[in-house]
């Protein structure tokens, strides 16, 4: 067996240019697949680490689904909005449900002195979204009960926030206006990073109560975020309030929801369904630049047998058996196929080491990428080597040393 | 267990001691729309330790007759047996041969090749062209190194072994030939016309390196159309029309 690698290496080598341009099919195969493999790694990396913010174990009653098609938007736009009276009509009937809180969202001009921040993320909550949110805060306290009830006009604020207006102050107690309206700051969250490329720490927390006073009508379409009392029971939990929504909505038995139940997993889904697309491509170009790769491989060593009848002719006078010239040949185009591995996946790595350094996508390559890589080497080297080594071992001594 | 013993079709006894035994060996290569009779019906023994040469202008057959010996040819009809083993019965419908790694094992671990066209690995060293055989044969690193070196010692180039062919003259490349030959410690070295393509001076000295060998208690069979060269050997075969012409021993003298 050692003797089969060493005699396939020296053939490579003595047509090292030769060898080098068949492997580039295959190399280039590798990369892309390696490449995308990569990025898909580092995306999914950074996806689970921001989706895991989002709380697995909790669930968003909106008015409509967060992905849906065209068709589901228009059949959806009918939906009557959801009020503030669901998330106490929830509250007082479920049991697996430990938190809830309103989600109202609203772009707010922030300023202090000189200092003015637009477009700021505003979003009406109640007690419960510290822990349905499950960030802590540096300073201060989060909003209360009291605080809603009586529509106060105080703000938590995120840490990008506290940067931009307070700098190395402390902002708990101080004044600050939010759409010209004047706010007290009461407490300060920890630093959230970023999710889905969005900085998290722009934004500020008030009492829904407030927000709703300050700028709706009466009949605005709120979200309402409910935790799980046991992420164990997270199914129950939905089933419960799906119920509870149904009862609230008067909805008779058989008739659709007009309300949609969100999850961190239906974020999940459309994320799968993302990255299951890039795949496809991935492995189409991919499985495309191998057989190409492959035919590339049989080509050459087609041409390698040729070229060496007289070589396979004495082999065979000095009692090489058949096998032993068969092996002898897809040794060598497994090696081809190896070294094309080698180089697509160098390429691949240096290109993954790239992304990550110069992105903040934490691209790499996976361990199972060394699996396929060898299931590669082996399958295209096998499959595109067998014929031409077959067409090697059944060559007739006597034919294969007279030729020229 | 040799194929001789598992034939029970076979009905000659084996001479104990012959070496090569041919019963109305014949070769037809079928071309088509005629048929070409290579040999005709060849009866032949071959004792161990013979020095014999084989004859015949081109066209007589004697290059199947030599690919038959040496096991890369199988006859389409007759019987041979190498040592006492069968190669090939081929007798109207029954027909009993090795197969095709049997023959392989044979080539390699019984018979020596000489090429005229000394038919070396050219990106290959001498001592690793003489290693080959040993190769196929499964011996070890070691020992095959060892016994590779051993058969360039014989032919006088053990100065050689690192040189490709490309770097070596014809007769040094004859010689390495010749080691690789011997390094299997074959039964016979069948050479075809093995000073073909060398000058006179060189011819003899690789005929003077087979005399020797032939001394060392070795059976050589010379193929050659030059009488010269042929008169080495002590008993020459003439091949005519794929028949033996003529079959001449003289005794060992000189």
């Amino acid at each position: 067996m050692i003797e089969i690698l060493r005699i396939a290496g020296a053939a490579l080598w003595a047509h090292k240019f030769r060898a080098l341009l068949t492997t580039l099919g295959i190399a280039i195969g590798i990369f892309t697949v390696g490449v995308v493999m990569a990025i898909i790694e580092g995306l999914n990396v950074s996806f689970s680490e921001q989706i895991s913010s989002l709380g697995s174990d909790v669930m968003y009653i909106d008015k409509r689904d967060w992905f849906m098609n065209r068709d589901t938007w228009l059949m959806t736009r009918q939906r009557r909005n959801i009020g503030m009276d669901a998330a106490a009509y929830i509250r007082e009937r479920a049991t697996y449900i430990s938190h809830v809180s309103p989600r109202i969202y609203q772009r707010t001009t922030l300023k202090r002195g000189d200092k003015s921040l637009e477009h700021i993320a505003t979003i009406g909550v109640a007690e419960d979204m510290a822990v349905i949110s499950g960030t802590d805060l540096t300073n201060g306290r989060f909003i209360s009960i009291a605080d809603g009830h009586h529509r106060k006009p105080v703000v938590v604020i995120g840490d990008a926030v506290r940067e931009e207006l307070f700098e190395w102050e402390d902002p708990v107690g101080q004044r600050i206006s939010l759409s010209g309206r004047k706010f007290l700051v009461i407490g300060v969250l920890e630093k959230q990073g970023q999710m889905l490329g969005r900085n998290m720490d722009n934004m500020v927390y008030i009492p829904a109560e407030t927000l709703l006073k300050m700028f709706s009508r009466r009949w605005r379409n709120i979200t309402i975020a409910v935790k799980a009392s046991d992420p164990a029971l997270l199914a129950d939990a939905r089933d419960e309030v799906e119920g509870i929504m149904r009862r609230y909505r008067k909805l008779r038995p058989g008739e659709d929801n007009d309300f949609a139940i969100n999850q961190q997993s239906s974020l999940q889904e459309f994320y799968d369904n993302a990255t299951r697309m890039l795949w496809m491509v991935a492995i189409g170009i991919g499985s495309i630049a191998l057989i190409v790769g492959g035919v590339g491989v049989m080509n050459i060593m087609l041409v390698t047998v040729t070229e060496r009848t007289r070589e396979i002719g004495i082999r065979k006078s000095l009692g090489a058996r058949r096998s032993t010239i068969r092996w002898q040949f897809l040794v060598e185009s497994m090696t081809v196929s190896a070294l094309g591995v080698l180089v697509g996946f160098l390429a691949a790595s240096g290109v993954a080491v790239f992304i990550h350094k110069s992105t903040p996508l934490a691209a790499r390559i996976p361990p199972a990428w060394g699996l396929l890589g060898v299931g590669v080497v082996v399958v295209v080297g096998l499959i595109f080597g067998l014929w031409p080594a077959t067409k090697a071992a059944r060559l007739d001594p006597i034919d294969a040393l007279r030729y020229e | 267990m040799s194929p001789a013993k598992r034939n029970s079709v076979s009905t000659d006894p084996v001479s104990s001691n012959g070496l090569i035994s041919f019963r109305g060996v014949t070769k037809v290569y079928d071309m088509g729309k005629e048929q070409v009779h290579a040999l005709r019906g060849i009866d032949l023994d071959i004792q161990p330790n013979e020095y014999i040469s084989i004859m015949g202008p081109s066209g007589s057959g004697k290059s199947t007759l030599m690919n038959i010996i040496g096991c890369l040819d199988t006859p389409t009809a007759g019987r041979y047996e190498f040592e006492g083993e069968l190669v090939c019965d081929v007798s109207g419908d029954s027909i009993e041969r090795m197969n095709d790694n049997e023959l392989a094992g044979i080539r390699n671990r019984k018979i020596g090749f000489v090429f005229q066209t000394f038919n070396l690995l050219s990106r290959t060293t001498a001592l690793r062209n003489v290693e080959l055989p040993l190769i196929y044969a499964k011996v070890h690193r070691r020992e095959r190194l060892e016994r590779a070196r051993e058969a360039l010692v014989q032919v006088n180039l053990d100065d050689r072994a690192d040189h490709r062919p490309s770097e070596l003259s014809g007769g040094e490349c004859q010689r390495v030939a010749i080691a690789r030959a011997l390094v299997t410690k074959p039964s016979i070295i069948l050479a075809d016309e093995p000073t073909g393509n060398l000058d006179s001076v060189t011819s003899r000295e690789i005929m003077v390196l087979l005399d020797e060998l032939y001394g060392q208690g070795n059976t050589i069979i010379l193929v050659t159309h030059e009488a010269e060269i042929a008169a080495h050997a002590h008993r020459t075969i003439h091949i005519l029309d794929g028949q033996i012409d003529k079959d001449e021993s003289r005794p060992a003298d000189d």
